[in-house]
C-alpha cells in the first residue's frame, strides 16, 4: 500500500521529459554506447507512461509548478487527459520505433555514424513532444515546438543526399515562419492581458480586435507547422526522403504536436469567441486536404511518398473537428479526434516501418517494380495491408471508431456535407492501398530477395495489431481522454439522419 | 503616438519585410537572413507593445525575447550548416549545375 501511494505521488510526467533529455545528453558522453542508452531510455519512458496513465485514472488531472514557481511567473506543467493519452501514444509508438531502429541503424554496419546521430536526436524529439503535451502556457508551447522541430529537421537530413538535405532545409525555413507567426500572436496576447498561462488567459480573455488578430496569427502559424492543405508543400519531400524510422517519427508524432497546441487554443483559450467563420474555413481546408492528399497519394510512384501524401490527407480529418464541435457534440468530436490521433500514429508508423523493410529487402521503393517480388515482400505486403486498415477506417480499427464519431457529430449538427467528404476519403484511401497490394501480388517470377532481419519485421506487425484492436478496447483511451477535458456532454454514438 | 508604439510599428514592418523576402528571394542565404529579420520584428513587437508608459519595466517579456533570440540563433546555425552541406553536395554532383538551389 505504501509503495502504491509512493508511486502515485510521483510526478511521472515530469520524469517523462527529464528521462529522454538526460539520455540524449549522456549519448554525447558515451558515444560508443548510443544504441543501448537510447533503448534503455525508451523502455523507462514506456514504464513511466504506464505509471502516469494509472496515476491519471486514480487521481485525475495533475499540475506541477516547475521549481515551485506558480502561474503568472513560473512554468506550470499539467497532465490532463489529452496530455496523458498523447504521452502514452508517444511512448508506445516510440518504443516500437526504437526497437525497429536497432535493426535499421546497426551499430556495426557500414554507416555507424547514422546510429550515432539518430539516437540523441530522436531522444530530443521525444523529450520535446512530452514537454509539449504537458505545457500549460503559450510561451512554453512555443519553446517545446521549436525543440521538436529543430531535432526533427536534423533527423530529416540524416539520409545525407542532396534531396534529403534540401527537404530538411525547406522544412526548417517553413517551420521557422510558422513558429514566428505563432510567437507574434503570443506577443499580442501578452501585451493585452499580461499572462501566457492557458487557464488564466481563458478566464480573462475578452473578444476585441487585438485578441482576434492574435488568434488569427497563432492559428496561421500552427496550420503551417501542422501541414494543412494548401500549406502542406514541405511535408511530402521531408517525410518521403528521410530514413524509414525517421519518417515514422515525423508522420506519426511530430505533425501532431502543432495540432495539439491548436486543440488547446481552440477549446480552452479562445473557447468564448464567436468563431463560426474560422471553423468553417478550417473545415473546408480539411476537406480539401482529404481529397487532394488522397488523389496525390493515388498518383505516386514511390511507396514512401504515397504514405507521406496519405498523411496530408489524414491531417485533413483532424481539422473537421472545428466546424463539427457544437454545443452538444463537443465531447463526441473531442473523443473522435483523440482516437483518430492514436489510431493514425499507430497505423502510419507501421506503414512507414514496413515501407522501410520493403526498401531494404528489395533495394528500392518503386511501387511498379514490386510486382510479384516473392516471399519476403509478400509477407510484408500483408503487414502493410493490416496497417492500412485503420487508415482506411474499416472496423474494428481505431480509425473506424473515430470516423464513426465524426459522422455522428456531422449528423447531429446538421452539417451533412462533411459525411460525403469523410466517406470519399475512406474510399480513396482504400484505392491507393489496393494499388500497392495489387502490384505486390502479381504473379511474376523474380529473383529471390534477401530475407530481412527479424527485428525489422515484428515491430510493424505489433503496431498494426494495436491500431487494429484499438476499436475493440476504445473505452479505456476514451475515458482517459475525457478526464479533465475542456468539453462536456455525452459521446454520441448512434445518430440517425 | 508614443515611443513604444513606434517600436511596435517598426516591428510589424520588419515582420512583413522578412516574410516577403522569405517567399520571393531565391538565394538561400537571403532566405535565412529574411527569417532573422522576421524574428527581430517579432521581438520588437514583444518589447514595444508590452511596456505601458508610466509603469515599471516588466521583466517577463524580456526573458521571453532572450529565449526567442536563442531559439532563432539555433535555427540560423542549423540552416547555415544545412545550406553549406547542400552546396557541397551540389558541387560533388556535376549534373546539378545551379550554384544555389532554388526553393521558390
Amino acid at each position: 500500500m505504501i509503495l502504491a501511494d509512493f508511486l502515485l505521488a510521483q510526478p511521472w510526467f515530469v520524469w517523462l521529459i527529464l528521462l529522454p533529455l538526460g539520455g540524449a545528453a549522456s549519448t554525447f558522453v558515451l558515444p560508443r554506447r548510443v544504441a543501448p542508452i537510447g533503448f534503455c531510455c525508451a523502455l523507462l519512458i514506456l514504464a513511466g507512461a504506464v505509471f502516469s496513465v494509472c496515476q491519471l485514472a486514480a487521481t485525475g488531472s495533475l499540475t506541477q509548478a516547475a521549481g515551485h514557481w506558480s502561474a503568472p511567473l513560473g512554468i506550470v506543467l499539467r497532465a490532463d487527459g489529452l496530455a496523458v493519452v498523447m504521452l502514452a501514444t508517444t511512448a508506445g509508438v516510440g518504443f516500437i520505433i526504437s526497437c525497429y531502429a536497432l535493426g535499421y541503424f546497426p551499430a556495426r554496419g557500414h554507416e555507424p555514424s547514422r546510429a550515432r546521430y539518430f539516437w540523441p536526436l530522436w531522444l530530443f524529439v521525444w523529450a520535446g513532444c512530452n514537454a509539449l503535451y504537458v505545457s500549460a502556457d503559450l510561451f512554453n508551447l512555443y519553446v517545446t515546438l521549436e525543440i521538436v522541430t529543430l531535432a526533427a529537421v536534423a533527423l530529416t537530413a540524416l539520409e545525407g543526399g542532396a534531396p534529403a538535405v534540401g527537404a530538411a532545409l525547406r522544412y526548417l525555413l517553413t517551420s521557422l515562419v510558422g513558429s514566428l507567426t505563432y510567437l507574434a500572436g503570443v506577443a499580442l496576447l501578452y501585451a493585452g492581458w499580461g499572462t501566457v498561462d492557458l487557464s488564466l488567459l481563458s478566464q480573462v480573455l475578452t473578444e476585441d480586435p487585438l485578441s482576434r488578430t492574435a488568434m488569427a496569427l497563432m492559428i496561421c502559424g500552427l496550420l503551417l507547422k501542422s501541414a494543412l492543405f494548401p500549406l502542406h508543400f514541405w511535408l511530402p519531400p521531408a517525410h518521403g526522403k528521410a530514413p524509414a524510422p525517421v519518417s515514422a517519427i515525423l508522420s506519426a508524432l511530430v505533425v501532431k504536436t502543432a495540432y495539439v497546441v491548436l486543440l488547446r487554443l481552440w477549446f480552452e483559450v479562445f473557447a468564448s469567441f464567436d468563431r463560426a467563420m474560422t471553423a468553417h474555413l478550417l473545415g473546408a481546408l480539411g476537406s480539401a486536404a482529404i481529397i487532394w492528399g488522397s488523389l496525390m497519394a493515388l498518383r505516386q510512384e514511390r511507396l514512401k511518398l504515397l504514405i507521406a501524401y496519405s498523411t496530408v490527407a489524414q491531417i485533413g480529418y483532424l481539422f473537421l473537428v472545428f466546424p463539427l464541435a457544437g454545443a452538444e457534440t463537443a465531447a463526441t468530436v473531442w473523443t473522435a479526434v483523440i482516437l483518430f490521433m492514436v489510431a493514425h500514429a499507430c497505423g502510419k508508423a507501421a506503414m512507414f516501418l514496413v515501407a522501410g523493410t520493403i526498401q531494404q529487402t528489395a533495394g528500392h521503393d518503386r511501387i511498379s517494380q514490386m510486382a510479384g517480388a516473392g516471399g519476403p515482400i509478400g509477407v510484408l505486403a500483408v503487414v502493410f495491408a493490416l496497417a492500412s486498415v485503420t487508415i482506411i477506417g474499416l472496423p474494428p480499427s481505431g480509425g473506424f471508431f473515430a470516423k464513426w464519431l465524426l459522422l455522428n457529430a456531422a449528423l447531429a449538427t446538421g452539417q451533412w456535407w462533411y459525411c460525403p467528404v469523410i466517406l470519399t476519403g475512406s474510399l480513396l484511401a482504400a484505392a491507393y492501398v489496393t494499388r500497392v497490394l495489387s502490384w505486390a501480388f502479381l504473379d511474376v517470377r523474380r529473383n529471390v530477395c534477401p530475407v530481412s532481419s527479424r527485428v525489422m519485421k515484428w515491430p510493424p506487425l505489433a503496431l498494426c495489431l494495436v491500431a487494429l484492436l484499438l476499436g475493440l478496447a476504445a473505452y479505456g483511451p476514451v475515458r482517459v481522454a475525457l478526464t479533465g477535458a475542456p468539453v462536456t456532454g455525452h459521446v454520441l454514438v448512434e445518430q440517425r439522419p | 503616438m508614443n515611443d513604444l508604439s513606434v517600436y511596435a510599428a517598426a516591428g510589424i514592418l520588419l515582420f512583413f519585410i522578412g516574410l516577403y523576402a522569405l517567399f520571393f528571394r531565391r538565394q538561400l542565404l537571403s532566405k535565412i537572413l529574411a527569417a532573422n529579420v522576421m524574428g527581430s520584428g517579432v521581438f520588437l513587437i514583444f518589447i514595444g507593445l508590452v511596456k505601458q508608459p508610466g509603469q515599471s519595466t516588466d521583466p517577463v517579456p524580456q526573458a521571453m525575447v532572450l529565449t526567442g533570440i536563442i531559439v532563432t540563433l539555433c535555427f540560423t546555425a542549423a540552416a547555415i550548416a544545412l545550406a553549406i552541406r547542400l552546396k557541397e553536395l551540389n558541387e560533388e554532383h556535376h549534373s546539378a549545375t545551379r550554384p544555389e538551389d532554388d526553393f521558390g
